[in-house]
C-alpha cells in the first residue's frame, strides 16, 4: 500500500494489482467479444440480433469485482459484459450465439439469453425489466437459507419506467434484502432519450421513494463505479439493504442490427468514443504502476487470442438435434 | 386475396405489408381527428419494424406519441383514452410484450363496455407484431392469437396480405370495441397490390384464396402463404387444395370454413402458435359440431407450433413451425387415406 492514500483512487487501494490486472483483461474481453460477435454476423454466421455493450465495458467489469460464485447476477438484451465480467467463458457463449449445442445454452436461447446458472449468472433477459423482480427472489433466497451472498440486478435506463422496476424496488426495501440494483444509463432506450422518458432527472432519485440509498456515478470511470459497488455489497452483506447505483454510460454502436442512429448525432457519438473507457483504465493502470504498455499490450494480445480461440471452438461445435426440439421444455423423467 | 378482384374499379398501388399499414395509419390520422399513435420508438425512429416510419414528420409529436418502456401503463393510458373519446392504435414493438399488459387489455378493455352494462366503449386498436423465423429466440417470436381469442370482448385479426393488412386496421378502427391485429414480421417485406384511399376489410370473414376439390386447408398469416406454395405443388399431383386465410380469430368464420369443408370433406389446419390448444382446436371443434361433421371423410388434421418456446437455434427454429414440407406431407397421406 502506498502513502497519502487519499490521492489515490478507491480502486488502486482497494484491489491488488493481480485483481486489477484481471479487470482490464475482462474489459478487453467483452470488448473483442462484441467485435467477433458483429463481425460474425456480418459475415452470416450468426442469425438473430444481437445488443452490443461497446463503450460500456468498465461499468459491467467493475460492478462485478467483489462477487463470488455463490453472488447472482440478473442481467439485460445487452448483456454479453456482464456474462464476461461475472467471469463466463468466451468460448461457450460464441457457441451460443451460433446456436450450438456447447453453448450456455444449448443454442436454444442465444445471445439475449445467455445465462450460467452455477456460477451465479441468472441470465440475460429479452424482456425490459424482466429480471428486477427476479433479482429480488434471488436475494429473499439468500435471507431465507441464511447466506450471505448477494444479488447484482443489471438493468438499463429505459427499464426503469417499467412497473417491475418499481415494484421490484419496493419489496426489496421492505424486506431488507441484500440485493444492489445497476442502472447502466447510457442515455437512450432504443432511440428513446432518458431525458425524455424518465421524469427524474437521475434515475438514481428514485431510491428516494423506496427508502433506499441512490448515487450516480460516472459509469465508464471503473473505480468511481467499483467504490459505489463496495459500499453498496457491504451493506448488502451486513443485512442492512438494498441500493441504487445508477452508472452514467454510453453505447457506441446502434440499439440493435436495426438501428439507423437517427437519433443521435454522430458529433455525440465521435464524443463518447474519444474517451474510452478501456484506454481510460488502462492509462490509469499504467500511472499507478500496475503494469507498464508492454504489460497491457499483453494483455489484449492474450485477450484476442481467447476470442479467436472461442470463435473456432463455436464454428467446430456441433449442432443440436433438430428431433430435440421440445427437449428442456419440462425436466426430463428420470430414466 | 387480389385485391383487384375484390376492388375492380378502385385504384391499387404495390406495396409492402409495412407500408400497407403505414397508408391506413395516414389515412386514419387525416380522416379523423380524434386518432392517436401511441407506442415504444414509433417516432424519430420509425418503429422496431419501420411501420410507423415517417408518420412523426408528417402528422407530429402530439399524434404520434412515444411511449417510454411502459406497455402495462401505455396500454392502459390508450384503454383510457379510448374510453372517452379518442381512437388510440397502439403499438407493442414485439407481441410478446403484450404479456406485460394482459391486465388492461384482457380485464379492463375487453369487458369495460360489458361490466358496466353496455354504457361504454373501448375503441381501440392494438397492433403486435408476431411470429417466429428472425432468430429472436423465446421471448420475441411467439403466437398469440388463441390466448386472447380466448378472451370475450376482443376481437382478433391476422392479415396475410398487404391489402388486408390495410382494409383491416381501417375496419379495426371503426369498430366500436377493442380489436387485435396480429402482423407477421415475415409478412412486412411483402409486397402485394394495394386499393388506394379509404377502405375495408370486414372482421369476422375469411377469405377462399384458392379453390379447390380434395382436401381443405385452414391457414392464417405466414402459414397461407406455405399452405398456397404446398396447394400449387400438390395441384401438380392432381391434387386440387382449396385454400381459406382465417384472417380473423374472433369472431372466427364458420360459414365460409363449413362451406368448404362440406365440399371437400377433409381439413387440414395450419397456424403458428401451439398446437394444443391453439386456433385448430376451434376449427376443428366447429367442425365437429356441424353438419359438415356427415361430410369428413378423414380424421381433421391439425399442423401447428411444437410444443415448446420458440428456440433460437435456426433449424430448430425452422423445426418449431409448420413448414411447407410439412403441409405437402400431411394433405398427400390425407388423400392416400393414410391417416
Ligand atoms: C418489455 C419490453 N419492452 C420493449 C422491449 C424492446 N426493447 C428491447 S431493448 C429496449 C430498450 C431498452 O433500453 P434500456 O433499458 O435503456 O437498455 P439499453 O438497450 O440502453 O441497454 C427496448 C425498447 C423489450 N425487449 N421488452
Ligand atoms: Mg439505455
Amino acid at each position: 500500500m502506498v502513502e497519502n492514500q487519499k490521492n489515490i483512487p478507491f480502486a488502486f487501494r482497494h484491489f491488488t494489482p493481480e485483481a486489477l490486472r484481471r479487470a482490464l483483461r475482462k474489459m478487453h474481453l467483452i470488448r473483442l467479444f462484441e467485435e467477433g460477435a458483429e463481425e460474425s454476423y456480418m459475415r452470416g454466421l450468426i442469425h438473430g440480433t444481437m445488443h452490443l455493450s461497446i463503450g460500456q465495458e468498465a461499468s459491467a467489469v467493475a460492478s462485478c469485482m467483489e462477487l463470488t460464485d455463490a453472488d447472482k447476477i440478473t442481467s439485460t438484451h445487452r448483456g454479453h459484459g456482464h456474462c464476461i465480467a461475472k467471469g463466463a467463458d468466451v468460448g461457450r457463449m460464441f457457441a451460443e450465439f451460433f446456436g450450438k449445442e456447447t453453448g450456455y445454452c444449448h443454442g436454444r436461447g442465444g445471445s439475449m439469453h445467455i445465462a450460467d446458472v452455477k456460477t451465479g449468472n441468472l441470465g440475460a433477459n429479452g424482456i425490459v425489466g424482466g429480471g428486477l423482480p427476479i433479482a429480488v427472489g434471488a436475494a429473499l433466497t439468500a435471507r431465507r437459507l441464511g447466506r450471505d451472498d448477494v444479488t447484482v440486478c443489471f438493468f438499463g435506463d429505459g427499464a426503469n419506467n417499467e412497473g417491475a422496476f418499481h415494484e421490484a424496488l419496493n419489496m426489496a426495501a421492505i424486506w431488507k434484502l441484500p440485493v444492489i440494483f445497476v442502472c447502466e444509463n447510457n442515455r437512450y432506450g432504443m432511440s428513446t432519450p432518458a431525458t425524455y422518458a424518465t421524469a427524474v432527472k437521475n434515475i438514481a432519485d428514485r431510491a428516494v421513494a423506496y427508502a433506499m440509498p441512490g448515487i450516480t456515478v460516472d459509469g465508464n470511470d471503473f473505480s468511481a463505479v467499483a467504490e459505489a459497488m463496495h459500499t453498496a455489497v457491504a451493506r448488502a452483506r451486513a443485512g442492512e439493504g438494498p441500493s441504487l447505483i445508477e452508472s452514467l454510460t454510453y453505447r457506441w454502436r446502434g440499439h440493435s442490427k436495426s438501428d439507423r442512429n437517427r437519433y443521435r448525432s454522430k458529433d455525440e457519438i465521435e464524443d463518447w468514443m474519444s474517451r474510452d473507457p478501456i484506454m481510460r483504465f488502462r492509462t490509469d493502470l499504467i500511472a499507478h504502476g500496475v503494469l507498464d504498455a508492454a504489460g497491457a499490450e499483453a494483455i489484449e494480445a492474450e485477450a484476442k487470442a481467447a476470442v479467436a480461440a472461442g470463435i473456432d471452438f463455436a464454428r467446430e461445435s456441433p449442432s443440436p438435434a433438430i428431433t430435440d426440439v421440445t427437449k428442456f421444455v419440462h425436466a426430463e423423467a428420470a430414466a | 386475396m387480389n385485391a383487384q378482384t375484390l376492388f375492380p374499379e378502385v385504384q391499387q398501388r404495390e406495396m409492402s405489408f409495412a407500408e400497407a399499414i403505414r397508408d391506413a395509419m395516414a389515412i386514419a390520422l387525416e380522416r379523423d381527428p380524434t386518432v392517436i399513435l401511441m407506442g415504444e420508438d414509433i417516432g424519430v425512429y420509425g418503429g422496431a419494424f419501420q411501420v410507423t416510419g415517417d408518420l412523426i414528420e408528417r402528422f407530429g409529436a402530439d399524434r404520434v406519441i412515444d411511449t417510454p418502456i411502459s406497455e402495462l401503463g401505455g396500454a392502459g393510458v390508450a384503454v383510457g383514452a379510448a374510453l372517452t373519446g379518442l381512437k388510440p392504435i397502439f403499438e407493442f414493438q414485439f407481441s410478446d410484450f403484450a404479456a406485460l399488459a394482459m391486465e388492461q387489455i384482457v380485464n379492463q378493455a375487453a369487458k369495460l363496455r360489458y361490466m358496466l352494462g353496455g354504457e361504454a366503449a373501448v375503441p381501440v386498436v392494438f397492433r403486435m407484431p408476431s411470429g417466429s423465423g428472425t432468430g429472436a429466440a423465446a421471448q420475441h417470436s411467439q403466437s398469440f392469437e388463441a390466448w386472447f381469442g380466448h378472451v370475450p370482448g376482443l376481437k382478433v385479426v391476422q392479415p396475410s396480405t398487404p391489402a388486408d393488412a390495410k382494409g383491416l386496421l381501417l375496419a379495426a378502427l371503426e369498430d366500436p370495441d377493442p380489436v387485435i391485429i396480429f402482423e407477421h414480421k415475415l409478412l412486412y417485406k411483402m409486397k402485394g397490390p394495394v386499393p388506394l384511399g379509404h377502405y375495408t376489410t370486414p372482421i369476422g370473414k375469411a377469405a377462399v384464396v384458392r379453390e379447390g376439390s380434395a382436401v381443405t386447408i385452414v391457414a392464417s398469416a405466414i402459414m397461407v402463404h406455405r399452405a398456397l406454395e404446398a396447394a400449387a405443388e400438390l395441384a401438380k399431383e392432381g391434387i386440387e387444395a382449396e385454400v381459406i386465410d382465417l384472417r380473423s380469430v374472433r369472431p372466427i368464420d364458420r360459414a365460409t370454413i363449413i362451406a368448404s369443408v362440406r365440399k371437400t370433406g377433409k381439413l387440414v389446419c395450419v397456424y403458428e402458435g401451439v398446437r394444443t390448444l391453439g386456433v385448430g382446436a376451434e376449427i376443428s371443434a366447429l367442425i365437429a359440431e356441424s353438419e359438415a361433421f356427415d361430410y369428413l371423410d378423414a380424421p381433421i388434421q391439425r399442423l401447428g407450433g411444437a410444443e415448446a418456446p420458440i428456440p433460437y437455434n435456426p433449424d430448430l427454429e425452422r423445426a418449431a413451425v409448420p413448414q411447407t414440407p410439412d403441409i405437402l406431407s400431411v394433405v398427400r397421406r390425407l388423400v392416400r387415406g393414410e391417416v
